[in-house]
């Protein structure tokens, strides 16, 4: 049987692909350009049995998120920029607890208000560093309709995987374009579940880091009790001020991510196995430097493309290989100079680290990135 | 057809260009098997002022997903034609509706006169389906979907007590370019 | 009656952290005497609360505990009880934690009229960062921020739950520590948003800053200012003044939200 097609939108392809995932809660608030995906969301998780709820504010709306998965819902917010800096707070509060939840950033141009309707990516670093103190951070950049409903079903199965907080970030090109989606059909895809504790009720303990750097989580209103706190905690969800408990507690959340890098780890190489210029480009911007690509080749340009579609992690092993390789990494962002900064760490000097950086609103064309690689040949 | 064509549609908010662009980008990819790329100029009018939608239609997957050099535009308004009517290809074309655009910008490129919001008034009875009318004209234009193609994409959009009435908007909209053309 | 307390506490989180004087521990056994008259089954119990030390209350307690972040109770437990709109939840806080930084999620979760109980033990201070004022330090009081005498109005939160739309809005004092556990197990029976609101003394950073001697001068003053609803009734404007109302305030059936969405659920199904 043929697969359902339909002329989808970024933003409800997002949506669409967190039901996929088993996303049963939606907490969220009004903020451009993310709006369709709680509006799509607000008609159909209802049709299952799922809860949405648009809550006051951007904060509130994260804690409804993280209250919801800690009953066991696999629970989404989406919002922007501005909406992203409220929440930082309870981003750091799903870190420490362990809570698995999916954040949906639409990104426009900033600071503050900035551009609400125009496309940004200026969110990248603050995807990064934005919530104050050590915790582990994944974050995913996909650059199509199709590519969003899969990075999101991807999204859930990390925070599910990692009991963590996991970020999806698309500027406002890809959300609010429509391209053709392929649904997949149920199974096509993996969606993991959390892993639900095996020990006897009065045994556990939900940061019990004995059997492995994720501890399982259970769910209130099971048979299962217990205490989560956004201090520092021991492995039996208690606040603790004793120094190696906090230290170790804090690096096991490191670890999480660090010692499963090739499990995290995604991206897409075009064009790159003799590529005297790479282009390091991600979300809409990847698309405006594959055409270039293209267009560069056909001149007899050597020219090639790196794609990350995880972000954070930092592919840094690949990166660092490819900077021995080229000339020149060209960076194209819609920011003043973010992602070239990261490059630029692990290039270690290799080559040229050059950014291009946009912030009027308008997309980084083709022509600007050919002419930069042409400078560069 | 060209690896890669490009069509804007422009006019006031609230004249309903981005579903038009919307049902065209349906029936290349969802009809015609063909990719394509919908975008749109998004602003805090819902109603009035200058609004676009661009549709990117190609044999080949879509990397870029805005115009680069547009095939072929379609105007409706005077402040949509002074915004958005550029970066019109050589030997492209600009569909203009006569009533509303007086001063047409230099180019070289063919220009299309027919009055589309008289003709959904006139014709059809209905001006809230000019837009269709323009998108049969549109496609009569270009050929970059068939006829059939760009009929079926109209009548799965819309409720099935409004199919007749965007059946006819839809022909109309085919026949007045072929009138244009043959009156040329 | 005999209460069981010991069933409803993690015995070995204990002591608690409160200073000694501190009302907190009366309204905590309040509380328990009324889960005990309830008999809420633990495990379908949800405590939430915010940051200060009204919000450490719930570590002590051996139900499913949820201690968030400053302010943010209300908008957790709302996640919680829109997911198991099957779960007992019951929230608590102080008055800095509730109507300054978590107002906003405050009102509107009474607005909603979501199924919770919100005991919120208004000791007039932000006691655990040291005694600055909060919106229910009274005015001309002095904390360590208004060294000169507070210049704020305050809120007076009962008020502010009915105006916001609560359901069950109802005010008691430390000194009155039979009345807390009736209130709070009225409001857990109450369907809908049920407000307790506890006044409460703070001896450490409120009361040697206000000339209060001593935690029996606290308790003497909750006494004297609290006057029954029903006694209220008989006194004239100029008796009142000074004095605050205790018992229900107001009490009301409206659609319980939780109860709303499952209507939107069934109208989405049947669409």
């Amino acid at each position: 049987m043929a697969k359902k097609v339909a002329l989808l939108q970024g933003n409800t392809a997002c949506a669409y692909g967190a039901l996929y995932a088993g996303c049963n809660f939606f907490g969220g608030y009004p903020i451009t350009p993310s709006t369709e995906v709680a509006e799509v969301l607000s008609e159909e998780l209802p049709k299952i049995g799922g809860k949405f709820i648009q809550m006051e504010d951007e904060i509130g709306a994260m804690a409804s998120v993280i209250g919801a998965s800690l009953t066991g819902q696999k629970a989404l917010t989406a919002t922007s920029g501005p909406g992203v800096s409220l929440k930082q707070e309870l981003i750091g509060y799903a870190c420490i607890a362990e809570t698995p939840c999916v954040i949906i950033n639409v990104m426009r141009g900033g600071p503050s208000t900035g551009m609400p309707t125009g496309p940004g990516q200026s969110d990248v670093q603050q995807a990064k560093w934005g919530t104050h103190g050590d915790h582990p951070v994944i974050a995913l950049v996909p650059a199509s309709c199709q590519e969003i409903f899969s990075e999101t079903v991807r999204a859930f199965n990390l925070a599910e995987k990692y009991r963590m907080p996991v970020q999806v970030l698309y500027d406002e090109i890809v959300g609010h374009m429509r391209e053709r989606i392929e649904f997949p059909e149920p199974g096509e895809l993996e969606v993991i579940d959390r892993e639900a504790p095996s020990c006897s009720p009065e045994d556990y303990k939900p940061f019990d880091p004995s059997n492995g750097d994720v501890p399982p989580l259970a769910a209130f209103g099971s048979e299962y009790r217990f205490h989560v706190t956004g201090l520092n905690k021991a492995a039996d969800g208690f606040p603790t001020t004793k120094a190696e408990l906090v230290d170790a507690e804090q690096r096991r959340q490191l670890r999480k991510i660090d010692a499963n890098i090739a499990d995290i780890e995604s991206y897409e190489e075009y064009q790159t196995d003799d590529a005297e210029v790479v282009i390091f480009a991600y979300g809409s911007t990847s698309r405006s430097a594959r055409y270039a690509v293209n267009e560069l080749r056909k001149e007899g340009v050597k020219a090639g493309l790196f794609r990350p579609i995880t972000l954070w992690p930092f592919p840094e092993k690949r990166v660092a290989e490819l900077a021995q390789q080229a000339k020149a990494i060209i960076v194209p962002e819609l920011n003043l100079g973010q992602m070239n900064l990261e490059v630029e760490r692990v290039a270690k000097g290799a080559c040229e680290i050059i950014g291009i950086h946009r912030v009027d609103g308008e997309p980084i064309n083709p022509g600007q990135i050919m002419a930069q690689v042409k400078e560069v040949v | 057809m060209a690896d890669r064509y490009e069509i804007r549609f422009s006019g006031a908010g609230g004249q309903g260009l981005i579903t038009a662009g919307i049902i065209l980008a349906e029936a290349a990819s969802i009809i015609d098997g063909k990719h394509a790329v919908q975008s749109q100029s998004y602003g805090p009018e819902a109603r009035g002022g200058a609004s676009k939608s661009e549709v990117i239609i190609s044999d080949e997957p879509i990397d870029y997903p805005k115009a680069t050099i547009v095939d072929a535009c379609l105007a409706m308004t005077q402040e949509a034609t002074d915004k958005y009517a550029n970066g019109i290809k050589d030997g492209g074309l600009l569909l203009i509706d006569s009533d509303f655009v007086k001063q047409v910008p230099e180019g070289n490129f063919k220009v299309v006169r027919i009055p589309i919001m008289r003709t959904a008034k006139e014709d059809i009875g209905r001006e809230i389906v000019a837009n269709v009318v323009a998108l049969g004209a549109m496609i009569a234009l270009t050929d970059v979907v068939s006829r059939e193609s760009g009929e079926k994409a109209v009548l799965a959009k819309v409720p099935e007590a409004f199919i007749d009435l965007n059946k006819k908007a839809y022909s109309v909209g085919f026949e007045k370019v072929q009138e244009y053309l043959a009156a040329q | 009656m005999a209460y069981d307390y010991e069933k409803h506490i993690r015995a070995g989180k204990l002591p608690h952290i409160w200073c000694p004087g501190c009302g907190h521990g009366i309204a905590m056994k309040g509380l328990i005497r009324a889960l005990d008259t309830c008999g809420l089954e633990k495990n379908n119990t949800a405590i939430v609360s915010g940051i200060g030390c009204a919000s450490r209350l719930p570590g002590y307690m051996d139900y499913n505990t949820l201690h968030t972040a400053h302010g943010r109770a209300a908008a957790f437990a709302t996640g919680v009880k829109m997911s198991k709109p099957e779960m007992n939840v019951i929230v608590v806080g102080g008055d800095g934690d509730g109507t300054a930084i978590g107002g906003n999620h405050f009102i509107h979760a009474c607005r909603r009229n979501i199924d919770m109980t919100y005991v919120i033990l208004n000791n007039y201070i932000y006691g655990m960062t040291g005694g600055q004022f909060s919106p229910c330090t009274p005015t001309g009081h002095k904390a360590s921020t208004t060294v000169y005498g507070n210049p704020d109005p305050i809120f007076d939160i009962s008020k502010l739950a009915i105006g916001a739309g609560a359901t069950f809005v109802a005010r008691t004092t430390a000194f009155h520590a039979t009345q807390i556990d009736k209130l709070i197990a009225e409001g857990i029976k109450h369907k809908g948003m049920a407000i307790i609101e506890v006044l409460d003394d703070c001896p450490t950073t409120y009361g040697r800053r206000n000339k209060f001697r001593s935690v029996v001068d606290m308790m003497k003053r909750l006494k004297e200012i609290a006057v029954p609803v029903a006694a209220a009734s008989k006194m004239t404007a100029e008796q009142l003044e000074g004095k605050v109302l205790t018992g229900v305030l107001y009490k009301e059936d409206k659609p319980e939200y939780t109860e709303q969405y499952a209507q939107v659920i069934e109208r989405a199904k049947g669409a």
